[in-house]
C-alpha cells in the first residue's frame, strides 16, 4: 500500500450488503431480483413445479427409492457439468466432453480387463483426458481457433477413438469392485448421517470464521440471525435428504463424492486467484490481459479442467452401467450436460454462473428424465420437455441480462 | 539524476497496417514532473501509451527507463517496472466488483492459497475514500451498475494504489463530475510531488495547464512541440495541436521511413 493517496478522512464508502438486521438483507435480496439478478430463484421455482407435476401424476416420484436413484442417475451429468461450467465463465463451449468422458471411461475398462489396479486405470483415464483438454485448449487459444469447431473436431475425433477402442468387442464389461462400488455402493444410516453432520458443521464453520474476521477488520458483516437461518436450512435439507435416502437403500456414495467435487471446485472459482482470473477472462478478456493475467494459460488450464471432470463423469457413468459400450458418450450427454450448466444458471455468454449450477441444473434435467419414465413416457416426450425447459432457461437468462442492461448493469 | 529521464521514448514508430500512428517519436517524463500529452483525435496519445503499457509493443524505437534500455513486450513488464496506467477505456471487467477490479491481476493470497478478501476490500476502501468517492453505495457490487464517472473514479483508484514510480492517466477526467475532477487533478500534482513521473492526458488545456510542468504536443502520430508549462500559453499550445508543423505526411510514412 502507498502512502500517496491521503488517508480516509471518512469511510462513505461501505460494503454491502449494509449493516442492517434480516429486513434490511431481505429488502435488498428483492431489489436484486427486481433488478434482473434472479440467482437461483427460478430454477427453484421451475423444480418445485416439476415436482408437483409428477407427484401428483405418479406417488413413487418423491418416494425414498425413487430419490436415492435420482442421486445415482445424476451423479455423471453433474460431474461433467461442472467442467461445462468452467468453460462457459470463459464464454467458451466444449463440445468434446461427451466423448472425452466415454474415451477415459473406455481405457479405463480395457485396462481394467487387462487386470491392472483400478488405481493405475483411472490414473492413465485421467491422464489421457488432462492431455485432450491441453491439446484442444492450446489450439484454441494459440491458433486462434473459436472453441466451437475445435471441440466439434474433438467430438468426431474421440467418438471414432472410443469405437476403435472397443474394436469388436461390443461391450467391455467392468468387473473390478472398486469401480462398481463407485456408483452402487451405499452409506450405513448412521454414516450417512455422519457426513451430512460434517459437511453443515463446515459450512459453519467457514460462514462464522469468515463474518468474524470480516468484523475484527471493520467491515460490514450479514447479521447473525441470517447466518443462523442460512445454516438451519443447509442442516435441514442435509439431514432431511440424509433421512430419506435411509428409507431406502441409504445415502449413495456417489452422492457425497459429487459433494466433495462441487466444495472443491467452488472454492477454486471463488477463492482463488485462479478462479478469479477465469471471471475476469470471462468478463473481458482484453481488461485481464492488461492487468497481466496470462489468458492463453487460463484457457488451456479450463479446458484440461473441462475434460477431466468429463473423464470423472465418464467413470462415474461406466461404474453405474457396469460397462462401457459403443453407445457410451453419446446419446444426449453431451447436451444434456451443456444444458445442465445453463438452466443451472451459468450464463452461455462468460462471466456470470456458478460451480453449484451444475448440480441445480443437473437436477432438472435428471427430474425431468425419471419422472417422465416413471410416467412411461415415449424418450420423444423426455427430449421435447427436456428441450422447453433449457429455452426457458434461456429466455430466462436473456431476460435477466436485458433487464440489468435498461438499468446500466450489463 | 533530477534532469534525467524515468522513462524516456526514442524515436518510437507504430503502423496499424496501413496507418501509421506513431512516427519516430521522443517522449520523456522525469520523476517529479507531470508531463501533459495533448493532441487531436487520432494523434496517437493512445497509442503511444499503449506502447509504452506493452499492450501493442511498438514497431521501431528504444524504451528506456531508469537510463536503461527495457523491453516492454507485455502488460507484466511494465507493471514490474512500476508503471500504472488508467486507460482510457478503463479496461475493467464488468462482471466483477470493485474490490475485485481494483486487484485484478494482483490479489492478495492468504493462507492455503485463499484470497484475502477482507485486506483487499479494506484497501480498496480507503484508496476509494482517499479520491472522495463517495457516491458509491458498495466496493462490492458489480462495475457493471456504476456510473461512467464511478467507473473512471474505480480505474483511477485501482491505478495509484500501488508503489508505482510512473503513472500515465488517459483521459482521466472526462466523464467526472466537478469534485472528482478536482480530487483527481489535486491528485495527478500530489503524484507528482511525492516524486513519480506523471503522465497525463487531456483535451482540457485549462486542466493541463493548471498542473502540467510540461506539454508535449502530438499531430498525426508525430511530436510537433514541447513546451514549459510556465512559458507558454493556451494559443500556442492550440496552434501547436492544430496546425503543428509535420515532417511527413501521413501514408507516405513507410517510404519516407525506409
Ligand atoms: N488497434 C488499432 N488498429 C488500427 N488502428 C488503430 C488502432 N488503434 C489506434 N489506431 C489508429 O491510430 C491512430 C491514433 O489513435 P489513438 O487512439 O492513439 O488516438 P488518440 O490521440 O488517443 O485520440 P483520442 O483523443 O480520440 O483518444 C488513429 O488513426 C487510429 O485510427
Ligand atoms: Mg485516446
Amino acid at each position: 500500500m502507498t502512502d500517496l493517496v491521503q488517508q480516509p478522512s471518512a469511510g462513505d464508502v461501505t460494503s454491502e450488503p449494509a449493516r442492517g438486521g434480516m429486513a434490511d438483507h431481505f429488502r435488498d435480496y428483492v431489489r436484486r431480483v427486481r433488478l434482473g439478478d434472479l440467482g437461483s430463484l427460478p430454477i427453484i421455482v421451475g423444480l418445485v413445479f416439476i415436482a408437483v407435476i409428477f407427484q401428483s401424476q405418479n406417488s413413487a416420484f418423491l418416494s425414498s427409492r425413487n430419490f436415492v436413484n435420482l442421486v445415482v442417475q445424476m451423479a455423471g451429468l453433474t460431474t461433467i457439468a461442472i467442467g461445462v461450467v468452467f468453460v462457459l465463465l470463459l464464454g467458451e463451449i466444449d463440445l468434446s466432453v461427451g466423448y472425452v468422458s466415454a474415451t477415459a471411461s473406455v481405457i479405463l475398462a480395457r485396462l481394467l480387463l487387462n487386470d491392472w489396479p483400478w488405481y493405475v486405470a483411472v490414473a492413465v483415464g485421467v491422464c489421457v483426458a488432462l492431455v485432450i483438454g491441453l491439446v484442444q485448449g492450446l489450439i484454441i487459444s494459440k491458433a486462434g481457433v473459436p472453441s466451437f469447431v475445435v471441440t466439434l473436431a474433438g467430438f468426431l475425433v474421440w467418438n471414432g477413438v472410443v469405437l476403435i477402442i472397443i474394436g469388436g468387442l461390443g461391450t467391455v464389461v467392468i468387473q473390478d469392485r472398486t469401480i462398481v462400488g463407485v456408483a452402487n455402493t451405499f452409506l450405513p444410516a448412521a454414516v450417512g448421517y455422519a457426513v451430512a453432520a460434517v459437511l453443515v458443521a463446515g459450512y459453519a464453520a467457514v460462514l462464522v470464521l469468515r463474518t468474524r474476521s470480516r468484523a475484527r477488520d471493520g467491515l460490514p458483516t450479514a447479521p447473525m440471525s441470517l447466518l443462523g437461518l442460512r445454516i438451519a436450512g443447509l442442516a435441514v435439507l442435509g439431514l432431511g435428504a440424509v433421512y430419506a435416502a435411509n428409507l431406502s437403500r441409504g445415502v449413495p456414495l456417489v452422492g457425497v463424492l459429487v459433494m466433495l467435487l462441487l466444495v472443491g471446485w467452488s472454492f477454486v472459482a471463488n477463492r482463488t486467484r485462479f478462479g478469479r482470473h477465469v471471471y475476469a477472462v470471462g468478463g473481458n478478456a482484453e481488461a485481464a490481459r492488461r492487468a497481466g493475467i496470462n489468458v492463453d494459460r487460463i484457457r488451456v488450464a479450463v479446458f484440461m479442467i473441462s475434460s477431466t471432470m468429463a473423464a470423472l463423469g465418464g467413470i462415474v457413468l461406466a461404474s453405474r452401467l457396469r460397462s462401457v459400450d459403443t453407445a457410451a458418450g453419446g446419446g444426449n450427454l453431451l447436451l444434456n450436460s451443456i444444458a445442465a450448466a445453463v438452466i443451472g444458471g451459468t450464463s452461455l455468454f462468460g462471466g456470470r454462473g456458478k460451480v453449484s449450477n451444475a448440480l441445480l441444473g443437473a437436477l432438472v434435467i435428471a427430474s425431468v428424465d425419471n419422472g417422465m419414465g416413471l410416467l412411461g413416457l415415449s424418450s420423444g416426450a423426455k427430449f421435447v420437455v427436456t428441450g422447453l425447459v433449457l429455452l426457458a432457461a434461456v429466455v430466462v437468462d436473456s431476460f435477466s441480462r436485458r433487464g440489468r442492461s435498461q438499468r446500466g448493469m450489463a | 539524476m533530477a534532469d534525467s529521464p524515468i522513462l524516456e521514448l526514442r524515436g518510437v514508430s507504430k503502423s496499424f497496417g496501413a496507418v501509421q500512428a506513431l512516427t519516430r517519436v521522443d517522449f520523456a517524463v522525469r520523476a517529479g514532473e507531470v508531463m501533459a500529452l495533448v493532441g487531436d483525435n487520432g494523434a496517437g496519445k493512445s497509442t503511444l501509451i499503449k506502447c509504452i503499457g506493452g499492450i501493442h509493443p511498438a514497431d521501431g524505437g528504444e524504451v528506456r527507463f531508469e537510463d536503461r534500455t527495457v523491453t516492454i513486450s507485455s502488460p507484466k513488464d511494465s507493471s514490474a517496472l512500476g508503471i500504472e496506467i488508467v486507460y482510457q477505456d478503463l479496461a475493467l471487467c464488468d462482471n466483477l466488483d470493485i474490490v475485485q477490479n481494483m486487484f485484478l491481476g494482483r490479489e492478495r493470497l492468504s493462507s492455503f492459497a485463499r484470497l484475502d478478501e477482507t485486506a483487499m476490500e479494506r484497501a480498496a476502501m480507503q484508496t476509494l475514500a482517499s479520491l472522495s468517492v463517495t457516491t458509491v453505495r458498495s466496493v462490492r457490487q458489480t462495475v457493471a451498475g456504476l456510473s461512467g464517472g464511478q467507473r473512471q473514479s474505480v480505474a483511477v483508484a485501482k491505478a495509484v494504489m500501488w508503489n508505482s514510480t510512473v503513472v500515465i492517466l488517459d483521459e482521466p477526467t472526462a466523464a467526472l463530475g466537478v469534485a472528482q475532477t478536482r480530487q483527481v487533478l489535486d491528485l495527478v500534482q500530489r503524484l507528482g510531488e511525492k516524486g513519480l513521473g506523471v503522465v497525463l492526458i487531456s483535451h482540457n488545456l485549462h486542466d493541463v495547464f493548471e498542473v502540467a510542468d510540461r506539454i508535449c504536443v502530438l499531430r498525426l502520430g508525430q511530436k510537433v512541440a514541447e513546451f514549459d508549462a510556465a512559458a507558454t500559453n493556451q494559443q500556442e499550445v492550440v496552434e501547436a495541436i492544430t496546425a503543428g508543423k509535420v515532417e511527413q505526411v501521413p501514408g507516405m510514412a513507410t517510404e519516407a521511413t525506409a
